[in-house]
């Protein structure tokens, strides 16, 4: 059964097309997906993503738990308030998901999981508490929304919009804040500065709405790919999963293997080394790179994990998982429909911060 | 909902319309294009292809997802629109101008079979 976010009505009301995602029915686009994607790169725009799951984790043994747990070391964590990406593995060394981390306070932390995983992550979370013997109070937060505010302007809008969440405007990039009711993070999906606010979800319809009196336009997940394919971002599901080691995903740079600590998948990553790299492609030819397509390289075959057209470069891009040997800027073939297309092998990510970096 | 009267219609969302030379321009509903999304590419057949009715002929790719489209009668492809295949949201701007390509039909009275517009309101619909 598909399930609703509490600002299901709220889109509607806003003309969105709305359709299944993780097991949640989500807005895909309010009018022009473009021009909401050109909305986040040039002022700012918000997304709901109350569909991601918010878990808490906290006692006194909340960090040895989750350096045990966790790919990416949280002791990296030196102060309150900082942030975490990280995948979580199973024994094989595949991805069981990707994940940010919020250390709150010692012995407290927020993970911020994907929808479609959030179900499978709490119990794979509490099966391992239960199993090393910790003593941990694992707490899905449910009663909590998110919206993703995120541009160039994102930071002013939320500041004009909330007087309160000034309180984060010393903040650095990476790191978040309670203020209040509200929990404000300087992270996102985009390529693009902004915050995630999460909130008790019956503030969550008149924050959206003084958001957008604030100037802020609502967008809908069709951009919020795009834009985090822009930036380079992988996507659960997507670039990897439970049959993808991190190494292969472009994500090793997230992985602590070289200290004495132990975490789950540690062994079976090691042994396997790396199989893959993945990279960025520039379609030459005019066309759509998508997903699942055939790259053919002077190296070997490889294939599009992630494509799309990208509306601040104006023609297509993706990501693909490629031979090892495979170089950056290498011509590439990629198999669309029967015929072969011109590409180039770029480092991804393809646009940060309003530029074009590729 | 904005669908002509004065065209013909697939159940697979085009539009047809019988020009006085006996040819029909092929185009997508506006329906179509709304649920398609920002078009970004569009890939037109070659001029001088026989198609069947119902065989794919073109592929319009919106930001998310490619989508084949079929030819609505049978014949030979004797133009197409090349200012779309340079410029896809015209056809978002536009549906029922911004046309694909143009059939000689195999069977003029083929058209007959497809759906009027009341036909293609209700298949919507349904």
């Amino acid at each position: 059964m598909t399930r609703q976010t509490v600002l299901n009505e709220l889109h509607r009301r806003l003309g969105a097309r709305m359709v299944e995602f993780g097991g949640w029915e989500m807005p895909l686009y309010y009018g022009s997906q473009i021009e909401e994607h050109h909305a986040v790169r040039r002022d700012c725009g918000m997304f709901d993503v109350s569909h991601m799951g918010v878990i808490d984790v906290s006692g006194t043994e909340a960090t040895p738990f989750l350096r045990r747990l966790l790919a990416n070391d949280v002791a990296r964590l030196a102060q309150p308030g900082r942030a975490l990406y990280s995948v979580m593995l199973n024994e094989a060394g595949g991805v069981v998901d990707d994940l940010i981390v919020y250390a709150l306070q010692p012995g407290r932390y927020r993970l911020v999981v994907n929808a479609s995983t959030t179900e499978k992550d709490l119990a794979w979370i509490k099966r391992h508490c239960t199993e090393w013997g910790y003593c941990l109070d694992i707490h899905p937060r449910v009663d909590l929304a998110m919206i993703a505010v995120q541009g160039p302007q994102a930071r002013q809008r939320v500041w004009q919009a909330f007087p309160l969440s000034r309180c984060s405007e010393d903040m650095p990039r990476f790191s978040a804040v309670e203020c209040g009711p509200m929990f404000i993070a300087r992270t996102g999906y985009t390529g693009e500065d902004g915050f995630e606010l999460a909130l008790p979800k019956e503030q969550a319809e008149s924050c959206w709405q003084r958001l957008q009196e604030a100037g802020v336009r609502p967008c809908g997940l069709g951009a919020r790919d795009t834009l985090r394919l822009e930036a380079g971002m992988p996507l659960y599901g997507q670039e990897m999963d439970e049959t993808v080691s991190p190494l292969d995903a472009g994500l090793g740079w997230t992985v602590a293997l070289h200290d004495a600590r132990d975490f789950v998948g540690k062994h079976a990553v090691l042994a396997q080394g790396q199989r893959w790299q993945l990279a960025g492609l520039l379609l030459l030819d005019r066309g759509v790179l998508r997903s699942q397509q055939r790259v053919l390289t002077a190296h070997g075959a490889g294939r599009v994990t992630s494509g799309g057209f990208a509306p601040t470069l104006q023609q297509s891009i993706g990501l693909a998982r490629l031979p090892r040997a495979v170089s950056c800027g290498e011509a590439v073939e990629v198999e669309i429909r029967d015929r072969r297309h011109a590409a180039r092998v770029v480092k991804p990510p393809f646009v940060r911060n309003g530029k074009i970096l590729i | 909902m904005n669908i002509p009267a004065a065209l013909k219609y697939a159940k697979t969302h085009e539009w047809a319309r019988q020009e006085a030379d006996g040819s029909i321009t092929v185009g997508i509903t506006d329906h179509a294009q709304g649920l398609l999304g920002d078009l970004v590419f569009i890939e037109l057949p070659e001029v001088g292809k026989a198609l069947a009715a119902g065989e794919p002929a073109a592929v319009v790719e919106s930001v998310k997802a490619a989508s084949d489209i079929y030819a609505p009668v049978g014949g030979t492809v004797i133009a197409v629109n090349q200012a779309v295949a340079e410029a896809p949201e015209r056809v978002n701007e536009d549906a029922y101008g911004a046309w694909l390509f143009r059939l000689q039909p195999a069977n003029p009275a083929e058209i007959d079979t497809l759906l009027d517009a009341s036909g293609y309101q209700a298949s919507i619909e349904g």
